[in-house]
């Protein structure tokens, strides 16, 4: 039987919700699961909690000590920190003596609103949580004046609470959570409690909210998934297919078994697991595996052959299903006459997270623990329960801190928790199974972001402005043919492109998507769509604006008129303000300007780029975001700042390569990455707003690498055409 | 790539030259770390770092690449940043291993980590930390090319660079660079 898991990522307000849908089988041909919705069903097993008086999102000690748990996991975006301050914001307590933890695996308690499941992405958080963690602030602050009231015979309507004291000015009492704690617990909680007019937030959006994990962070206390250790517990690492879909035809693991250390060599379904008493051994055991591998359906090409098909494809000389995702206008003869052509490719990018992937697992017939950083709990519970052959709400998730992720922990496969997952069936009885990918394994394990193709173009109008847009997209799908999708149409193929302001405003647009597959697994990339779609469209609108003779600024300005962007007006404006645009700059560097909408915030870049040595070398960019309300202000700067990095290193060097379908870039000798010598100082601005809140851990991604690309542009060098710039 | 600091280069030949002198095969080495004496267990040939984590479950060095392009492995001996993933037991000898929990947590650079609110993810900082310390024992007020220098072998992926830099500065006692005009 088949059940189905809805997933949906915010829109900006207007636009089509997306929704993805997770086809899945539950494995248990004997649940009928009828009407159920998702949440519930893939909640189905799951034990009774008992969250305690204040709710799944707070714990209060006897001791007065206020726990606030994020339903979110931590992987460097400051998220547990935010959504703690939300909760106390409106509870009142004591900022500073609050403590952070992180929620297990239970989708019922902590589906994200916006998906339907338990997971992080889509850079949901704050704006998915935001009213939920208010009312549980405001509930407990509630059951605490209830309990004062009633404790010191006072009219609730006269009892404060300011960091975490409760008080009744006119009598003069004043007490702790920790005095009222046993009134409080007893007291039923508000269905819907009273929120504060946010002009009289006192934590929310100052400087006072600051990360809780600097010192833990600063000290190698945090306790990271490659930090587990357990009595009797195993390691163990996987040899898998050097190509994508290659099988195991036959190996022997005589040699790997005489390693000192080894313990054991056991087929899964992904590869040959060497099991022993830590890595090392466990890697020596691997290196001694000899293994004959079936490539009978593995991708044999190399990245440029598949390239190179991309760009027949778009040529109209390889066959392939075109789908519309946008058309305005009547397209017959928009395009008469003489029009302009521009061409992009991406390469494919390894997320690189400096802890590579890992997972503890124990098993025991249908009992299975997962401990380890999972992005998408419920999706990493349904993979394993159909595993092992349980209900997904049985299989319990103690969850860690992350050591990045940038999409790559939550994955609809859970290919590296399954490796863990299938090595602990082998082993049994609950013995703790620690699966290490190595830095080998991980960056040539594949879920990338897709190799993709692009060709625009676009015929002018008398203004100089473009009359007609014809848009061709090559990109795989990780949604497409996995149970992640719902309808006819994976939106992150083209996301950033379709909806663009610029689509907006030109009177006829034909844009069109082919989705080519391979066994080459691809994934979401920090910012998804937009790591590809902010390069082509800002970089096309200056080479537009600069064949026109007109300023970039006032070019973008009059299209997003036309569009009705205010948001993306006043962004610009500020960016271009602070960064002294149309101010001259010293011999040999130009400013970049790029403006992208990605996850409902608008984030605008101005870069200051010099070519030394044959490489851009960026040293100033000047960041504004408009991301709604702010909760974490100094959150959101590290962000952008940590954002703009990431999308740098990517367009500065990020690639990796199949020669005869094996990945060249193995680790990173291979796969470079920015360094601190090359990393600019980034000057971020948060426009003000009383917006519901938007997202901020990918919105600062995408747009530095137009900013360059059109640096480089102003400063008289060729258009790009492709990344990365500094070609290996 | 860039070219690591000339520190490091001589730090990793210090350890071959000892190593002749090392203790015979099948004997347990002994090591010094954060001035406390272990006999390790693993084979001689197993890297620090993996002695560090999974023989002592000293889990504030991290594994990053296990090819000394990362940093994430840093430990200091006699001082001295080392790469843990490229240093064999083998070859410490008589070298006194300080790694991030031999810090205290109350040093200076840790502190400053904290007041810029260094860390995203946090994985590689215990790293950045451990280079950076060498750096301001070697150099107490380091100019942007020494902060360059010392710490382009360390990666972030969460790109906390500036804040890095800032740290640093802010430890030194220096006052961190001023916006570009």
């Amino acid at each position: 039987m088949r059940s189905s898991l809805m997933i949906r990522r915010p829109e900006p307000k207007g636009a089509t919700r997306r929704e993805l849908m997770i086809g899945a089988a539950v494995a248990s041909g004997s649940i009928l699961v009828g009407a159920c919705s998702q949440t519930e069903i893939m909640s189905l097993g799951a034990p009774k909690t008992d969250f305690g008086a204040f709710g799944p999102f707070l714990k209060i000690d006897p001791d007065g000590i206020v726990t606030i748990i994020s339903k979110h996991i931590e992987f460097g975006q400051g998220t547990a920190s935010g959504l703690a301050a939300i909760v106390a914001e409106e509870m009142d307590a004591d900022w500073d003596s609050v403590k952070i933890a992180l929620a297990p695996g239970d989708t019922k308690a902590y589906a994200n609103t916006l998906m339907g499941v338990q997971g992080t992405g889509g850079s949901t958080a704050v704006n998915e949580a935001w009213t939920q963690l208010r009312q549980a602030g405001a509930g407990a602050r509630a059951m605490f004046v209830q309990a004062a009231s009633q404790v010191w015979k006072v009219p609730a309507g006269e009892v404060a609470v300011k960091d975490g004291v409760v008080s009744h000015p006119a009598s003069g009492k004043s007490a702790g959570f920790a005095e009222l704690l046993p009134a409080a617990a007893k007291v039923t909680p508000p269905p819907k409690p009273t929120l504060k007019d946010p002009k009289s937030f006192t934590l929310i959006g100052t400087e006072r909210v600051r990360r809780k994990d600097s010192l833990a962070k600063s000290t190698g206390q945090t306790r990271f998934t490659q930090d587990v250790y357990m009595p009797d517990m195993l390691t163990a690492v996987v040899a898998h297919s050097p190509r994508f879909g290659g099988k195991v035809k036959s190996f022997d693991a005589s040699a790997a078994k005489q390693v000192k250390g080894v313990v054991g060599v056991v087929q899964i379904p992904s590869g040959v697991a060497v099991i022993a008493d830590g890595v090392y051994a466990a890697r020596k055991g691997r290196d001694a595996l000899k293994i004959e591998w079936d490539d009978s359906k593995a991708e044999m090409r190399s990245s440029d052959a598949i390239l190179a098909h991309y760009h027949d494809i778009a040529a109209g000389k390889a066959e392939a299903k075109w789908i519309p995702f946008q058309t305005t206008g009547d397209a017959t003869h928009a395009f008469d006459g003489e029009t302009i052509d521009f061409a992009y490719d991406f390469p494919y990018l390894a997320h690189a997270t400096m802890e590579p992937m890992n997972c503890v697992a124990q098993v025991d017939g249908n009992r299975c623990k997962l401990t380890f950083a999972s992005q998408i709990p419920t999706l990493d519970q349904l993979n394993t329960a159909l595993s092992i052959g349980t209900l997904p709400g049985a299989v319990e998730i103690e969850t860690l801190y992350a050591g990045g992720s940038f999409g790559r922990r939550g994955n609809p496969t859970s290919d590296y928790a399954m490796d863990a997952v299938h090595v602990a069936k082998h082993i049994g009885k609950m013995r703790p199974v620690k699966l290490v990918w190595t830095r080998e394994d991980d960056m040539t394990g594949g879920r990338y972001r897709p190799m993709v193709h692009h060709a625009v173009q676009v015929k002018l109008g008398a203004d100089g402005y473009p009359a007609a847009w014809r848009h061709r997209v090559v990109v795989q799908s990780f949604i497409m043919g996995t149970p992640l999708m719902q309808g006819k149409f994976d939106d992150t193929t083209v996301e950033g492109a379709k909806g663009s302001p610029y689509l907006k405003a030109i009177p006829v647009v034909d844009a069109q998507v082919a989705i080519p597959t391979s066994p080459v697994t691809t994934l979401w990339w920090r910012s998804v769509g937009a790591t590809h779609t902010a390069l082509v469209m800002e970089h096309t609108i200056d080479q537009l604006a600069a064949r026109a003779k007109i300023d970039p600024v006032e070019y973008r300005r009059a299209l997003y008129k036309k569009a009705g962007e205010a948001r993306h007006v006043a962004v610009m404006d500020l960016a271009a303000e602070k960064a002294g645009w149309g101010q001259p700059l010293e011999d040999g560097w130009s400013r970049g300007i790029a403006v992208h909408e990605s996850f409902g915030s608008v984030v605008a870049n101005v870069a200051e780029v010099k070519m030394i040595n044959g490489e851009p070398k960026v040293r100033r960019v000047v960041a504004v975001i408009d991301c709604g309300t702010v909760v974490a202000p100094d959150q959101v700067r590290a962000q952008v700042e940590g954002g703009t990095c990431y999308g740098l290193s990517s367009a500065l060097y990020g690639q990796v390569t199949l020669k005869d379908g094996v990945v060249q870039e193995t680790n990173f000798d291979g796969y470079r990455v920015l360094r601190i010598s090359e990393a600019p100082q980034v000057e971020t601005y948060i426009v003000p707003s009383g917006a519901h809140p938007t997202g901020v851990g990918e919105p600062g991604t995408p747009v530095i690498i137009p900013a360059v690309a059109n640096a480089l542009l102003a400063a008289g060098g060729p258009p790009t055409a492709s990344l990365p710039f500094v070609k290996a | 790539m860039p070219k690591r600091c000339g520190k490091l280069a001589v730090a990793a030949v210090r350890p071959m030259i000892l190593s002749v002198f090392s203790g015979e095969a099948g004997m347990a080495i002994t090591l010094d770390i954060n001035g406390k004496t272990y006999q390790a267990a693993s084979d001689p040939d197993t890297p620090l770092l993996w002695v560090l984590r999974d023989e002592l479950h000293l889990t504030g060095t991290k594994y990053g690449c296990g090819i000394a392009q990362c940093g994430a492995c840093t430990v200091h001996m006699d001082g001295q940043a080392i790469r843990s993933c490229q240093t064999p037991i083998s070859s410490i000898g008589a070298g006194k291993i300080t790694t991030i929990e031999g810090l205290g947590g109350a040093h200076p650079v840790q502190a400053a980590w904290v007041k810029h609110d260094v860390p995203q993810c946090g994985y590689c900082q215990s790293g950045q930390i451990m280079s950076a310390v060498a750096l301001l024992k070697d150099k107490p007020k380091p100019t942007d090319a020494d902060i360059d220098g010392a710490m382009n072998g360390n990666i972030c992926r969460c790109g906390a660079y500036q804040r890095i830099r800032a740290a640093i500065k802010d430890a030194a006692g220096l006052a961190p660079a001023p916006a570009l005009a």
